[in-house]
Formats: structure tokens, sequence, C-alpha cells
């Protein structure tokens, strides 16, 4: 899908990558992770947060976008150039000593506290969908600062429960992350193919904060699987602007990530 | 006496048998030893524990060709391309037959492998705590901190009977040296009872030792020295070849039906005597295409005294 908007035509995808990386804060530790994310950290380090750090938990670290389109954390463009090369899990010890402010993961079905299944559909004996599992979601979900979910907004993914929590959102919602011992805070935005939802800061729902252009609050509330609270602010997404899309075009220059 | 440099077939043959626990893929997406896979198919090795973080398609194949009976890791599938369909097949409709799963995160994989090369029983975390890869699992127990009573998750340890880790270069007693990510290549070869070491080079002793901390493990964990140039095509291997991207995406489309996976199998495996018959079934230049346009060698190190 592309939307015309003041002469500047983008993706969804595009959207996504650009929402994302405003989310990264100069100075930060970023669990960078696979697709959308790994274009998001390139255009934070671009645009506004030049001092970012990307940890990849293959075992690298970057303070300097790898130099061309990554199929995979792991692909060479990605080593060469490190400020480190390690072990995972030293870059995992990272995230847990509270060290990493910022993670990103994708998922295949989210809820209305932000909890995460990338395991299974269905019953765990025997699931209609196995999905791939955690890889490293569940321990950015659990231990980094904060983190953003990036997913397709589609009903049949935006469940009431999810089937299987493999990343953990808030729980069951308001302290269930502290009464469960989790130490890193949460889910702070689930960034979609419609919208961003953020989550209220006592109940830890979430609320739809903006629709991204083309997309009426509407249509995303029709696409959630719950009755999704709509943010008295809610507004337009802030569209991607020429200079985002000039960066997120240079690293993906055919759309493998960012054209469906 | 039989020295540790042996043929891919005679190394999976020898140490590679059937029902044992291997460890593969521990580097992530790079370093993946698909060759020693793909030997493992050949020879038809039946109730395997496949234990990995991730393995991109290399599990996937593996379960596909039923070699596998249980999964320990964290993520099965096809990293560029998506869901790994033979490990779908099995787990929702038990084709080509069951498969057991052992579900673990990244983290709780290498602190495992990590307790398991430390002759620990578990290493205790934080992380996990409240999702569903806890309840019934029996990688992990839930504790609590002794001074404040807080949760944690105590993870078992993992102590492989075989790893197969693919390397840059290594020498023939299999002091080798390892560049780029490790993932869990480290504490995942000191976990296990055994090493198969494959190699793009094998070089002289002095060459590596020249270089000792990139030494990648004790070359007395090692059982097998397999000289296996282009072993872990299609993933990279830093400083060799970079990774086959169209490779993964065929295999994602061969491989959605059980009839497509069966000749996908046939073709690049089966009817296939060894690596040197995969390499020559690759498109003419594709080996070219993937070698380094250019080469960034490290500054040398001085370990004079």
């Amino acid at each position: 899908m592309r939307t015309e908007s003041s002469n500047t035509q983008y993706t969804m995808q595009e959207v996504m990558v650009a929402v994302a990386a405003r989310q990264i804060r100069d100075g930060e530790m970023v669990f960078v992770g696979m697709r959308l994310p790994l274009l998001a950290f390139a255009v934070a380090k671009r645009m506004h947060a030049p001092r970012a750090v990307g940890l990849f938990e293959c075992g690298l670290m970057r303070d300097e976008p790898a130099p061309e389109l990554l199929y995979t954390m792991s692909d060479p463009p990605n080593i060469a150039g490190a400020i480190w090369s390690t072990r995972m899990i030293n870059l995992m010890g990272m995230l847990q000593q509270r060290a990493v402010q910022l993670g990103m993961i994708g998922g295949a079905e989210v809820d209305g506290f932000g909890n995460v299944n990338t395991s299974y559909i269905g019953s765990r004996q025997r699931p209609t969908v196995k999905l791939p599992g955690s890889g490293g979601a569940a321990d950015i979900a659990s231990l980094a600062g904060r983190f953003l979910i990036i997913m397709q907004h589609e009903r049949r993914r935006f469940k009431e429960r999810v089937d299987y929590i493999t990343s953990p959102g808030f729980g069951e919602g308001g302290d269930w992350r502290r009464r469960v011992g989790l130490p890193g805070g949460g889910p702070a935005a689930i960034i979609t193919t419609l919208g961003t939802l953020s989550f209220d800061p006592e109940t830890k729902e979430a609320i739809l904060a903006s629709h991204h252009p083309g997309v009426t609050p509407d249509e995303v509330c029709r696409q959630t699987g719950w009755p999704l609270r709509i943010s008295p602010a809610v507004h337009e997404t802030t569209p991607p602007t020429e200079e985002e899309l000039a960066i997120i075009r240079h690293y993906d220059p055919k759309g493998f990530w960012t054209r469906p | 006496m039989m020295g540790k440099v042996m043929t891919m077939a005679q190394a999976i043959g020898r140490f590679v048998p059937d029902g044992c626990s291997v460890l593969m893929g521990a580097a992530l997406e790079s370093l993946i030893p698909f060759a020693a896979g793909h030997e493992i198919i050949r020879q038809r090795r039946r109730n395997l524990t496949l234990i990995g973080p991730i393995s991109d398609i290399l599990f996937d194949q593996l379960i596909g060709a039923g070699c596998a009976s249980r999964v320990t890791a964290a993520w099965v599938g096809n990293v560029s391309a998506g869901l790994a369909h033979n490990y779908r097949r099995a787990a929702e409709a038990n084709t080509p037959h069951r498969l057991d799963i052992e579900d673990h995160s990244n983290f709780t994989l290498s602190l495992a492998l990590l307790a398991g090369g430390l002759g620990a029983p578990f290493i205790p975390t934080k992380t996990l705590l409240g999702t569903d890869l806890l309840p019934g699992s029996q990688s992990f127990q839930l504790s609590s901190e002794p001074d404040t009573g807080a949760p944690l998750v105590n993870v078992q340890a993992i102590t492989p009977d075989v790893a197969i880790l693919q390397v840059q270069r290594s020498d023939r007693e299999g002091n080798a040296h390892c560049w780029g990510n490790l993932g869990v290549s480290e504490e995942g070869g000191l976990a296990s009872r055994g090493v198969i070491i494959v190699a793009e080079e094998v070089v002289s002793r002095e060459m590596i030792l020249s270089d000792p901390n990139r030494v990648l493990l004790p070359s007395a964990k090692v059982v097998a020295v397999v000289h296996e140039p282009w072993g872990a095509h299609p993933s990279p291997v830093q400083g060799f070849y970079g990774r086959d991207h169209g490779f993964y995406e065929q295999y994602h489309l061969a491989s959605r039906t059980s009839e497509g996976f069966e000749q996908w199998l046939k073709g690049w495996i089966l009817d296939i005597e060894d690596r040197t018959g995969y390499l020559a079934r690759l498109p003419k230049d594709r080996l070219n295409q993937l070698k380094p346009s250019q080469r960034r060698l490290a500054a040398p190190v001085d370990y004079g005294y």
C-alpha cells in the first residue's frame, strides 16, 4: 500500500520505521532486532540519535549502522566495523544488568496488555500454527528498560488474550510485572501497520495514541480484537519526512523490508 | 593411530550416533555447519536431540528428513524468509513424525550451555518470569533470591554429546581460529563432551599459535577436524564468503509442501555424495559472487616479550 501525502509517497512499513526511529533517544543502548528495527536504528543514528549504540544478540555492538542492507544480524557487513564482536551471553548480560534502555521485537499475536506470542497458536500440545519461538525477544521484553513491539495490525493478531505469552508485556495489567519479578520496564508502544498504541500508566492497557495517514481510528478499532480505548489526544501519525525516507531508501533501496 | 583430521562422512559416522544430542548453529546466522547437517541426513541418523539458539534452516532440514526426535532451541525458522515449514509440519501434524520441543530463549540457552561448561548444575536469571515458557518445562525451575525472596528462574545446565562448530581455520589438532560474532560457540563447545571442528582452511600449528587469543576453545575438546571449504554455505563465513540470501528464499518456497521438500532433499542432499557434489550443483558463478569484494585485514598484534 502506498499513501499520498504532501507529494510524498511512502509505504506503511516506512511509516513504522520512522515512528520506531523517533523512539530511540540519543546516547541510548538499543537492542536492535531484525527487519524494520535494523532500519529504524539507521534512521535514528542519522537523524537525532548520533550517539546511540546498537546491540545485536548474535554478539555484535555497533556505533555506526552497517554500510549496506542486512538480511540477518550476522551478515558480514554487520561484523566488519563493529565496535565489539563477542559472545551472545555478554550482550544478554548487559540487558540483565539494566544497561540497555530500549529493545525492539516483532510478534505474531499481541494482546491489550502488550503480551506477545511468537510460539504457539492454539494449544501447545497440538498447535494449529507452530511459530518459530522466542529467539531473543522474550529476553528483551523481560529485561530491557523499555521495548517496542512492531507488528502487522490485523484482528486475528490483536487478540483479547494471546494463546501463549512468549514475550511478557504487562501480563494482566497494573503492577503485574513487579509482582512476577520482571526487572525491565515493559512495552512502551505497539507500532503497527495502522497506528501506534501506547499504554495507560496505571492500568497498563493499550491505548490508541495515533493513527497513520489515511487510516481512521475506527478502522484501527475494527482491526483490534478487544474494545480498544482511544486516547483523548489521539492524532494522525506524523508521516516520514523526506529526510527519513531518504535514509530508509538508502539502506533498503529495493524495499526488501519496506515494500510489502 | 588415526589423527583427528578426517572426512565429514568419517566424523559424522564416528561421533554423531543415533540418539545423541548435537549442538549446531552456535554462532547464530553465520557459521552454520550445513555440510555436517547434510551428512547427518545422508547417513540417516535417527532420534537426535538438536540443540541450538536458532539454526536458520538447518534444523528444519534435519527435522524434515526425520533425523530429530527432540529440539532444544530458542527459535526455529527461516531468518530472512519466514516460518520453517518442516518444523511446523512436525509440531502441528507429527509429520514426518512426533517432535518434542524444549523451548528456550536465546539468553536461557546460552546460560544453560554456560552452566554446562562451568560444571554448574544451573544458573539463575530474571529473564522469562511470567512467561509461558516456564510452566511444565524441564529446563527451568522457579526459585527465589535468598535475601529478598525475589523470584528467579534457575536454568538447568545443558551438556550436549557433541558440538559441531564451523570455523575459519584450524590446525590438525583442532586448535581453531574463529572470528565474527560468536553467539554461543565458545560456551557450547565447552559444555559438550566432544567437538567436531569444520574448517574452511587447515593451517599450521605455528599460524594458530601466533594468535592464541583468537583460539575458540582447547583442542583437548576436539575429537575431529574436517577440512570442508564452503562448509557453511548458504550461511556466511567472515572473510571467506557472504550469505546466499536467494538460497534461503528458494528453500522456503520448495519446502512449502512435504513433496516439495522431499524433492529438494533428494536434489541437494540424498542424491549427492558429498560437499563437492553440492557445490557443483550451485549455479555457475554463485560461489564467485559470494566471495568478498575486498579484504579487510586486521592489524597484526605483537605477542613479543
